[in-house]
């Protein structure tokens, strides 16, 4: 059985949790398994939810203990589920959470890890093949684990969530807990926004803008097309940008679907973190800034200029489409 | 306050990636190492913070060949007080989890930081599994750390923003941008560092979980279309019909 630890933060199942179920059915499928989705926590809505994106079972850990994340109590809930639902694969995402859970996961179920898979498995049950990127993004790497029980985490925005079935009712099930250590005292986000990681459409800009001033057409662009705000390590650096925002290898990683660099250059460092976006846009007024040479779409030209006809080109697609 | 690093080494980022013909290897000729950032710049810094606030001891320990030991003379130039190599390859993330684990249960720890993830396998998964070995709590992409006596005050990243938590020790922590920062080592501590020792410790025998079948390069981009800067509405019908990305 394939199980697929589905993420709730706030009782909300994450777009993650969506991409996973669908990623863990097609695995199911692969090795004529069922797949079975679960969730932790007192407060998860809409949990049979996960049946349409393909899970003939939802179960549902349902303690409060299970709220936050203390990845020792959450680890040792999760493989003891899985011993007990009998799972050779459990798959999550490779989230700030995920990442906290899935080594302790491989370690409690002597299972083999891969953690930020990115495309479909091959092979079989006794040896299952997958791939992801490494080097930042400048190689992909093929691995086979051998382990009865493989654990796997999931790239964010590596598939697309898609409905292929129904809800189902959702089974409660009940494990013993081992008391946590960690004590949330706030979670502090920024509400609204599409998280970055989490982006399908990230607009970024670096200081090709000269002035935090100038941020404004940077915001209306992302507004119009719904997208989240990044920047170069230099603007978070010198405070035009909150660090949240810091893409690249000393930042965060994305691999949004959509990534549009208005006024950066393309240093090595800046492409560690973006460089498996799907699609890449540059907009810069040196014809030889190193990022056209990563981009797919380029637009030579002052930013100042561009950047608002931009956004007026994409507001009269989105008035007759 | 007795405070293990864990530091990797990795090709440095602007290093050209290349694997042997049957895509087995990495060929590391020519390639220049250097120590992970996240390891170097923000957990041992921080580490060697807290040491000058609060006294004791910071070790750092590497997984790896002898050939790493320019990068552990750095970190000890940087302000660690000792060093351990553990004399093995870094095969894979579960060996060198086991390996710091089994080191950790000798040296009473407070504390065990890592780095939020390498950036040559980028697999963030050594901290989580050390924690497990050693059944410790395990607090990922930590961007600040305070300590009152044995409670330790962390903010961690989380997607859009920062959960703040509170605990005892001992734990073990992954370090994110936030924590600290970069320290450039200076004479006095490169010269220091020649005279700090420098432990090798044999492996401990671990039964591979995970094999690498073949590294191969992404597809180069086929170049890039450039799109008249007055005809912005021909680039929103590229990433409408051509792109699909929007
Ligand atoms: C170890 C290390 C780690 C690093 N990590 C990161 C990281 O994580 N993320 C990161 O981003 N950087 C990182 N850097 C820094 C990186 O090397 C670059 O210095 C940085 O990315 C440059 O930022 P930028 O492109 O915004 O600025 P610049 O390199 O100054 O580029 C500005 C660009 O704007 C263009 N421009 C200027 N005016 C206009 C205009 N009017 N219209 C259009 N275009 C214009 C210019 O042609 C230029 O290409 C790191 C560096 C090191 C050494
Ligand atoms: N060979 C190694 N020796 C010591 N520490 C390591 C080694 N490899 C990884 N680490 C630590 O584990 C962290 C996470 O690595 P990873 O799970 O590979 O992304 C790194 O930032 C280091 O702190």
């Amino acid at each position: 059985m394939v199980l697929v630890y589905a993420e709730s933060p706030n009782g909300h199942l994450k777009k993650s949790a969506f991409e996973a179920v669908t990623y863990g059915k097609k695995v199911a499928e692969l090795l004529g398994l069922p797949c079975v989705a679960i969730t932790l926590g007192s407060k998860v809505q809409d949990a049979g939810e996960l049946g349409k994106y393909g899970a003939s079972r939802v179960v549902q850990v349902a303690d409060a203990q299970l709220d936050h994340l203390d990845s020792q109590v959450i680890a040792a809930a999760l493989s003891t589920a899985a011993q007990q639902l009998g799972a050779s694969i459990v798959l999550l995402s490779h989230s700030s959470s995920g990442k906290t859970i899935a080594g302790r996961l491989a370690v409690r179920l002597s299972a083999g890890l891969v953690s930020g898979v990115n495309s479909l498995p091959t092979g079989n049950a006794s040896e299952l093949r997958v791939k992801k990127m490494v080097f930042s993004g400048k190689a992909i790497v093929e691995y086979a684990i051998t382990t009865p029980v493989k654990v796997l985490s999931l790239m964010g925005n590596a598939v697309r969530p898609e409905i292929n079935g129904a809800a189902v009712s959702v089974e409660t099930l009940s494990v013993p807990l081992t008391s946590g250590r960690v004590r949330v005292k706030a979670v502090k986000t920024v509400e609204g926004k599409v998280p970055l990681p989490e982006a399908e459409i990230v607009v970024s800009a670096g200081r090709g803008m000269k002035d935090p001033g100038n941020w404004g057409i940077v915001e209306e662009l992302a507004d119009t097309l719904g997208a989240t705000t990044a920047c170069s390590r230099p603007v978070a650096d010198s405070h035009w940008r909150p660090h949240h925002e810091h893409v690249g290898q000393t930042g965060i990683a994305i691999r949004p679907n959509l990534y549009i660099a208005i006024g950066i250059s393309g240093a090595i460092q800046h492409l560690a973190g973006v460089n498996s976006s799907k699609v890449i846009v540059v907009i810069n007024k040196d014809p030889e800034a190193p990022f056209f040479k990563a981009a797919d779409y380029g637009v030579v030209g002052d930013l100042f200029e561009i950047v608002p006809r931009l956004t007026a080109a994409i507001r009269k697609f989105k008035s007759t489409n | 306050m007795k405070i293990l690093v864990c530091v990797s080494q990795t090709p440095d980022t602007t290093a050209k990636i290349s694997f042997s013909p049957d895509g087995t290897t990495f060929n590391s000729a020519g390639v220049q190492f250097i120590m992970n950032p996240y390891d170097e710049w923000y957990a041992l810094v921080r580490a060697c913070e807290l040491r000058e606030t609060l006294g004791g001891t910071v070790v750092v320990l590497n997984v790896g060949p002898a050939s790493n030991e320019t990068t552990i003379r750095k970190a000890l130039a940087i302000g660690a007080d000792e060093a351990v190599r553990i004399d093995a390859e870094p095969q894979s993330a579960a060996f060198v989890a086991k390996q710091v684990a089994e080191y950790a249960k000798t040296g009473g720890f407070d504390l065990i930081f890592l780095g939020k993830e390498t950036i040559d396998f980028n697999g963030s998964e050594v901290g989580a599994m050390v924690a497990e070995h050693l059944d410790l709590p395990y607090i990922s992409y930590a961007s600040k750390l305070g300590l009152n006596g044995n409670l330790a005050t962390l903010e961690r990243d989380i997607e859009g923003g920062v959960e703040v938590l509170e605990l005892e020790l001992p734990f073990v922590l992954s370090a994110a941008k936030g924590m600290a920062e970069q320290r450039i080592p200076n004479m006095r501590g490169i010269m220091m560092a020649r005279t700090k020792p420098l432990t090798v410790v044999p492996p401990v025998p671990v039964e591979e979980s995970v094999k690498t079948l073949q590294f191969t390069l992404p597809p180069a981009k086929v170049g890039v279309k450039l799109v008249d800067p007055e005809n912005m509405d021909e680039l929103v019908r590229l990433l409408h019909e051509e792109a699909k990305a929007i």
